[in-house]
């Protein structure tokens, strides 16, 4: 099984959401955080493409940046185009006219991001009302159809519930049924399934699978479990320390991973079907750095099993990977001294 | 003659099982009002053992751990903690139980005092025991406690603030097996932490199990974080055990509906398996324990209940090696698998 692939039409098409040499800096008290650095990444209709990495290494900065969501102590360098106009240092109005209407976010917590004093009908209405300008009445009925078309059981009833009388995963899908109200190109789901249980995470999984396959949306999900990924992803970029260090299509990431830092995090994660006393999970020792600029050297150096000195001295720029097989739909890059080449992926087992 | 013999034998053995038990729940039930978090759970944790008790949000697990270390008193059932039964103790009668259960929480930001320093939180356990140690003995108590969970003994001089999440996990560890207990509650350890962290940490909590002998009660809703470590595995629904057994058993062949979608969901890393394995989706909606199903609390999000589900409670019954309460399985042990049959093809109830 590969990964299903978007329309073929579509792969040709100009990329609805181009981010070229994006950078953000935080400055704080202490001094400034280099959180993004140098960012490329390009969004093709119907594309879903999964962004991960764990915790500090700039995934969710990455996301929030593209639509002008940092506070204002984020400096942000670079160029972000969705569907050719640029955003970065947009007007305020420009911004506001393109957020949930052609770009849409869905987080982690979906009770911190409703209104609790709203029923969940008046919340996706109120999206209909302010973009397509539809009436109180009209914009409620396509409610309904929303709350309906994201798996929401008896929606003509639901609508008039508040968040709390909802479980947690009805109340994602009713965070995704608003960032879809407008028909947006571009869809951000930051760690969309992170916080529910694995039982509901799948339906969460096929919502979004849905929408991209009826409506052609492009999807960025942003997450650290490799697991949704596998699931979900057509292409997986892997960021460390504010960079891109791996980008392929995600069969391709998962069989051959170059950087050792993908590879350390596809071994420390837990598979089941696996029997524990054989082996042991794979740690990746050290922590994630705080930056307050980024050094011309390899971050990720001081945590690596391969590390020379070559990695501490210059940044290893992100060029295609050196594999004798066949790279498949899309192109493989890693950006590493020493990458892991032809060998597979690595087994628990060799860690043993 | 043979039937004295008989019964001093079986003395003997329910004797060796007592010293052998760790912990012993017996129907244990914790009502918080109407709300029925927990309703009936027997479980019997064996010395040096991992039990993994495995389920959703609000299945009542968390309540479960509360209830062995008495932050909570049971409003039902007993606990017994090496043959005490501590269900209704006092404070002060509960603190000489203390040393032999403790409890390392899910956020270790929440559950270190920010304002003592590690070394302080680490001694902590040993002072409230009554131990009397001399300052030099306590500092080699402290730096012994934090170099078994890899940390570095000067770390007992800094704030909880200025260790990472693994680190602070680490500390509560430490903090936790202070006491020599037999016993040690783990509610979600790992959740807070990123997927390289939580390796080590698991890692390390085996290690440790193994070389110290502690028996574990392992609180997660992550079966394939469990596989690593746990003898015997507990699955709980909605405030009851709906499937009990070996590791190798529950993985091999669950036989309730409720674990068998529990294992097809854990989402796997690679995108072949995961993309190829056949869907199990249950409805989002956990029903509310102030109102649980009638009959089969499951049959409301089961695939494959019928009538007799909805009106019969189904009992825990062994079958095979396992324990499991489902109208499907069969004598013989044998029950349908959702994640491969049909609801059409798996007949009627066993």
């Amino acid at each position: 099984m590969t990964a299903t692939a978007p329309p073929e039409s579509l792969v040709d098409a100009p990329p609805v959401l181009d981010v070229r040499d994006l950078s953000v800096t935080f400055r704080t008290e202490t001094g400034s955080v280099s959180a993004v650095d140098g960012v490329n990444l390009s969004l093709a209709p119907g594309e879903i493409v999964g962004i991960v990495g764990e915790s500090g290494c700039g995934k969710s900065v990455t996301a929030m940046s593209l639509a002008g969501l940092l506070p204002r102590s984020a400096r942000i360098d670079g160029s972000v185009r969705l569907q050719g106009q640029e955003l970065v240092g947009a007007r305020p109005s420009t911004l506001r006219a393109a957020r949930g209407r052609d770009i849409a976010y869905i987080f982690q917590e979906p009770m911190s991001s409703l209104n609790p004093v709203l029923t969940v009908g008046r919340q996706v209405a109120e999206v209909l009302q302010v973009h397509e300008r539809l009436s109180r009445r009209e914009a409620l009925e396509r409610a309904v159809e929303l709350l309906a078309l994201v798996g929401i059981p008896s929606a003509r009833e639901r609508v008039k519930h508040y968040p709390h009388q909802l479980s947690g995963g009805m109340r994602q899908r009713v965070m995704i049924a608003m960032a879809v109200a407008c028909s947006p190109k571009v869809l951000i789901a930051d760690e969309p399934t992170t916080a529910l249980d694995v039982t509901v995470q799948a339906g969460i999984l096929d919502v979004l699978r849905d929408l991209r396959d009826r409506f052609g949306t492009s999807i960025l999900v942003i997450t650290h479990d490799l697991g949704v990924i596998a699931d979900i992803a057509d292409r997986v970029v892997v960021m460390y320390a504010g960079r891109i260090v791996e980008r392929a299509g995600v069969q391709r990431l998962f069989d051959r991973p170059q950087h050792h830092y993908a590879a350390g995090l596809l071994s420390a994660s837990p598979t089941p079907g696996r029997h524990a006393g054989t082996h042991r999970l794979q740690e990746i020792p050290g922590l994630v750095p705080v930056l307050e600029a980024q050094p011309d050297a390899c971050t990720f150096a001081d945590r690596c099993p391969a590390a020379t000195a070559r990695c501490s001295s210059a940044a290893p720029p992100l060029e295609p990977a050196p594999l004798a097989a066949d790279v498949g739909d899309h192109p493989h890059e890693v950006a590493c001294w020493h990458p892991r080449g032809d060998r597979p992926r690595p087994t628990v087992e060799e860690h043993a | 003659m043979n039937e004295v013999r008989d019964e001093e034998s079986r003395a003997n053995e329910v004797a060796a099982a007592d010293t052998d038990t760790v912990l012993e729940l017996e129907d244990l039930a914790m009502h918080f009002g109407p709300v029925r978090a927990v309703d009936g759970v027997s479980l019997r944790i064996r010395r040096g053992q991992v039990t993994a008790l495995v389920g959703e949000s609000g299945s009542g697990k968390s309540t479960v751990g509360r209830c062995i270390v008495r932050l909570v008193e049971p409003t039902g059932g007993a606990v017994r903690l090496g043959g005490t039964d501590i269900t209704h103790l006092s404070r002060s009668q509960m603190r000489r139980h203390r040393r032999e259960v403790s409890i390392v929480f899910q956020d270790p930001a929440g559950s270190l005092d920010p304002r003592m320093l590690v070394g302080d939180i680490v001694a902590e356990p040993l002072q409230l025991q009554g131990v009397r140690l001399s300052r030099k003995e306590r500092a080699e108590r402290v730096s012994d406690g934090l170099r078994r969970v890899g940390l570095r003994p000067e770390v007992a001089r800094r704030y909880p603030h200025e260790l990472s999440g693994g680190q602070r996990q680490r500390v509560s560890i430490a903090r936790a097996l202070m006491s020599e207990p037999t016993l040690l509650v783990a509610d979600e350890p790992t959740s807070a932490l990123d997927v390289s962290v939580q390796a080590a940490v698991l890692n390390l909590l085996a290690d440790l199990q193994r070389d110290i002998g502690f028996a574990c009660l392992f609180i997660t809703h992550d079966l394939s974080a469990v596989e690593y470590l746990a003898d015997d595995i507990a699955v709980m629904y909605l405030g009851q055990l709906v499937e009990q057994g070996s590791r190798a058993e529950i993985f091999a062949t669950p036989r309730h509906p409720y674990t068998q979608a529990l294992l097809a969901a854990a989402p796997v890393a690679d995108p072949g398996r995961q993309r190829s394995r056949t869907r199990v989706l249950l409805g989002d909606d956990l029903p509310s324990a102030m109102d649980p199903p009638s009959g089969c609390r499951f049959h409301t999000r089961c695939p494959i209940a019928v009538a007799r589900c909805a009106e019969e409670v189904p009992e825990l019954r062994r079958s095979g090696g396992a324990s499991v309460a489902c109208h499907f399985v069969h004598e013989d042990g044998s029950a349908p698998d959702i994640r491969h049959d049909q609801p059409a093809t798996t007949g009627s109830p066993a």
